[in-house]
């Protein structure tokens, strides 16, 4: 067992890490928010990292790198905000090559979620994945009765309310839409557990530098403590998800739903609560627009319900448990 | 990043689950909590045939009769351990994670010689004389003199939380044998042999009714020199070398622990009811059963990292504070919500209508020394907050 990132990894990572950095910076925040569509270049920019690609495999066309290469990715793009029906996207690669390279953006609905239906990014959408009891359907964009949200929770993740579903093409069955909703609740877990690290590390340098009553307000403890805190969630979803791409890889090594589960339930958990974190140690400041905490805390609630919330892995868990015992 | 055990870890499980199959069921149930007499006996007598079977000092260096398991196969122990309902560690606690490593780490020959090879088959039981009324978790903070006499220190002083003092054949002593030095220069490490005179036990209950911790009180006690590890003054080092010895295994063994708690909890919630149906089928309540599961299993994988990453590195990481945080402050939302599903069954203490009254109210009662011990949640805030994450430090008080 060697539970670290292997070099290859390490240098995924630092790759990925480095090309959000440089292309969605943290000051460009409020300004992404204004734009309210889909840069298609950057998308394009993506799938040449191999955002989308990352999982086919090489004879077809793909990186041929599995679920854990992917919550590292992942992590990354959840650091940095970066828009768009990322996790969608990749999850249809399996059936439609354009969206591996770029060329098609997919989003995606989970009957299961329950109703009103929510899309994100319809509007620039190519496709949409609908998973349903009995499997996978491809779903035309142009076949759905939806209406535009004005205002979105998250600047960045426009939505429309869907309110009449067409039936669609179906690509897979049941067993197929258990899958990516395995897979799907791991990628988000990973871009929750990006969230969490990128709130704890920006409350972190604000509570260094701001000075009150002649001091940097990190030394108090009673600043220092919430942001240990942060650090302690950050690292145990870190952990988490870690292990459920892992899992997912190899599912000898543990049982796949729960891990996935669990990392899904304590990434969520991370990211919200490091996120309110952030804003609080931000004082002031923290509840205006222009610091950027509140982007973090309003795409993780977008995430929270994504492939399932905190509630709902809790009682897969617990049934789990309960199965066995 | 990955999760499989080798061939080897596996081969070793294996090996154990079946001594352990036999071994478990032969040594029967433990004693009552309030005969130490009897306590002694049990677990110093598991400690012998774990010693007898080859799996003594998990993670003691094989030189030194431990078994120098690598960090994956202590894992797996760990693991197997908890599988198989296995005797605690009990009254071995103190020499065998804490007095035995070390004197490892800086014990003489003589002293290496004397004291390890006991430890390990179960003859020697050891017990704690670190914090006193006034040092606590500031613990360099000290009193308790010691007076160099010849060949002696003359020992006076008053310790507290001494886990295991009334059946301790030695403890682990930290005196002050430098008053006018800053407070972490002038500290001794002694062996302090429990049979000396002027030396006197005082049980200190807990709020568990348990007499685990005693007070100690130490008149005129003469310790030979000879029993001083490591140098004069040199004791604050000292006492950090047993950190040497744990590499991210640390908790492993209670996090394995509170696991099988939270799946014990599930069955609990069946058998219980609450508007006239199992409790079980309260979400609210069925759902912070999962939520603790999916904590513990990623608790563990945070384990699996930090010891993977020490045993690349050869140094435990500060992550292990952030462990012991999260661990500790779960173990007391479990063991609370093992109360909670019991309702008024938890007016007692003990067994009531076929359920495991009594381990869950232990377990409730005791978890909350665990935010205390080995360091309060507060101060591994601070250790978290100051060494990890680099925040200003708190103004430092006078030394």
């Amino acid at each position: 067992m060697d539970f670290r990132l292997s070099q290859d990894q390490e240098a995924l990572r630092e790759g990925i890490r480095v090309f959000c950095a440089g292309r969605f910076p943290t000051e460009r925040l409020p300004e992404l928010g204004k734009q309210g569509t889909l840069d298609r270049e950057l998308w394009r920019e993506l799938a040449e990292m191999g955002v989308f690609s990352l999982r086919r495999p090489e004879q077809e066309g793909g990186v041929g790198l599995g679920c854990a290469e992917a919550v590292l990715v992942f992590a990354e793009l959840g650091r940095r905000l970066v828009p768009g029906p990322l996790v969608w996207t990749q999850l249809a690669a399996e059936w439609l090559p354009p969206a591996a390279s770029g060329e098609r953006v997919v989003t995606g609905l989970d009957r299961a979620n329950g109703e009103p239906h929510l899309v994100e990014h319809l509007a620039v959408a190519d496709a949409v994945l609908v998973l349903r009891q009995d499997g996978v359907h491809r779903v035309d964009p142009q076949t759905l009765r939806a209406e535009a949200v004005a205002t979105p929770l998250d600047p960045l993740t426009p939505v429309h309310h869907v309110l009449e579903l067409a039936a669609g093409e179906r690509l897979a069955g049941p067993e197929a839409a258990t899958r990516l909703r395995l897979e799907g609740a791991a990628l988000a877990a990973a871009q929750l557990l990006g969230i969490a690290e990128a709130t704890q590390e920006l409350a972190t340098a604000y509570a260094s530098q701001r000075h009150q009553f002649g001091r940097a307000i990190g030394s108090f403890q009673a600043v220092k403590h919430l942001l240990a805190d942060a650090y302690v969630r950050q690292e145990l979803a870190r952990a988490a998800v870690y292990a459920a791409g892992a899992t997912l890889d190899d599912p000898e090594v543990g049982d796949v739903a729960r891990a996935v589960s669990a990392a899904k339930l304590v990434a969520g958990e991370a990211a919200l609560a490091n996120a309110r974190t952030c804003i609080q140690v931000h004082g002031g400041m923290g509840y205006t627009w222009e610091v950027p905490a509140h982007f973090y805390l309003k795409r993780a609630w977008v995430l929270e319900n994504a492939f399932g919330t905190a509630a709902h892995h809790a009682d897969d868990v617990a049934t789990g448990l309960a199965t066995r015992a | 990043m990955d999760l499989r055990y080798s061939e080897s870890d596996e081969r070793f499980r294996g090996e154990l689950r079946k001594w352990l199959a036999e071994a478990v069921p032969a040594h029967g149930p433990p004693p009552p909590a309030h005969d130490w007499a009897a306590r002694r006996a049990y677990d110093t007598g598991w400690q012998r045939k774990l010693h007898d079977a080859g799996y003594a000092g998990i993670h003691w260096p094989t030189e030194y009769g431990g078994r120098g398991a690598s960090p994956t196969e202590q894992l797996v122990y760990h693991e197997e351990m908890a599988r198989a309902g296995a005797p605690y560690i009990g009254v071995n606690f103190v020499g065998m994670l804490h007095g035995g490593p070390t004197l490892v780490a800086e014990g003489t020959p003589e002293q290496k010689a004397r004291h390890l090879p006991r430890i390990l088959r179960g003859e020697e039981v050891w017990c704690q004389g670190f914090s006193e009324p006034g040092a606590g978790s500031d613990l360099a903070a000290l009193q308790t003199r010691a007076v160099r006499d010849g060949d002696d220190y003359v020992v006076t002083g008053h310790k507290v939380w001494c886990s295991f003092a009334q059946v301790a054949d030695f403890g682990e002593l930290l005196v002050r044998t430098n008053p006018e030095v800053p407070k972490h220069q002038g500290i001794t490490w002694l062996v302090l042999p429990m049979d000396r005179p002027g030396i006197e036990i005082r049980p200190l209950p807990t709020l568990a009714g348990e007499g685990e911790f005693s007070e100690v009180f130490l008149e005129g006690v003469r310790v030979p020199v000879a029993n001083r590890v490591g140098a004069e003054n040199d004791g604050w080092r000292v006492t950090n070398v047993t950190l040497r010895f744990e590499r991210g295994t640390a908790f492993a063994m209670e996090i394995i622990q509170l696991g099988e708690f939270v799946a014990g909890l599930a069955r609990v919630a069946k058998r219980v009811t609450r508007h006239h149906a199992p409790a079980w089928e309260d979400a609210g309540l069925r759902r912070e059963i999962g939520r603790a599961a999916a904590e513990v299993d990623a608790l563990w994988a945070m384990v699996k990292l930090s010891v993977c990453k020490a045993s690349a590195t050869g140094v435990p990481g500060l992550e292990g504070s952030a462990v012991k945080l999260h661990y500790s402050e779960l173990y007391q939302r479990v063991t609370e919500l093992g109360l909670r599903l019991l309702g008024r069954a938890a007016l007692s203490r003990d067994d009531v209508a076929g359920l495991p009254v009594k381990p869950l109210l232990f377990e409730a009662l005791k978890s909350l020394n665990a935010t205390i011990a080995a360091g309060t949640s507060q101060i591994q805030r601070n250790i978290v907050g100051e060494r990890i994450l680099g925040l200003p430090r708190e103004p430092r008080a006078r030394s």
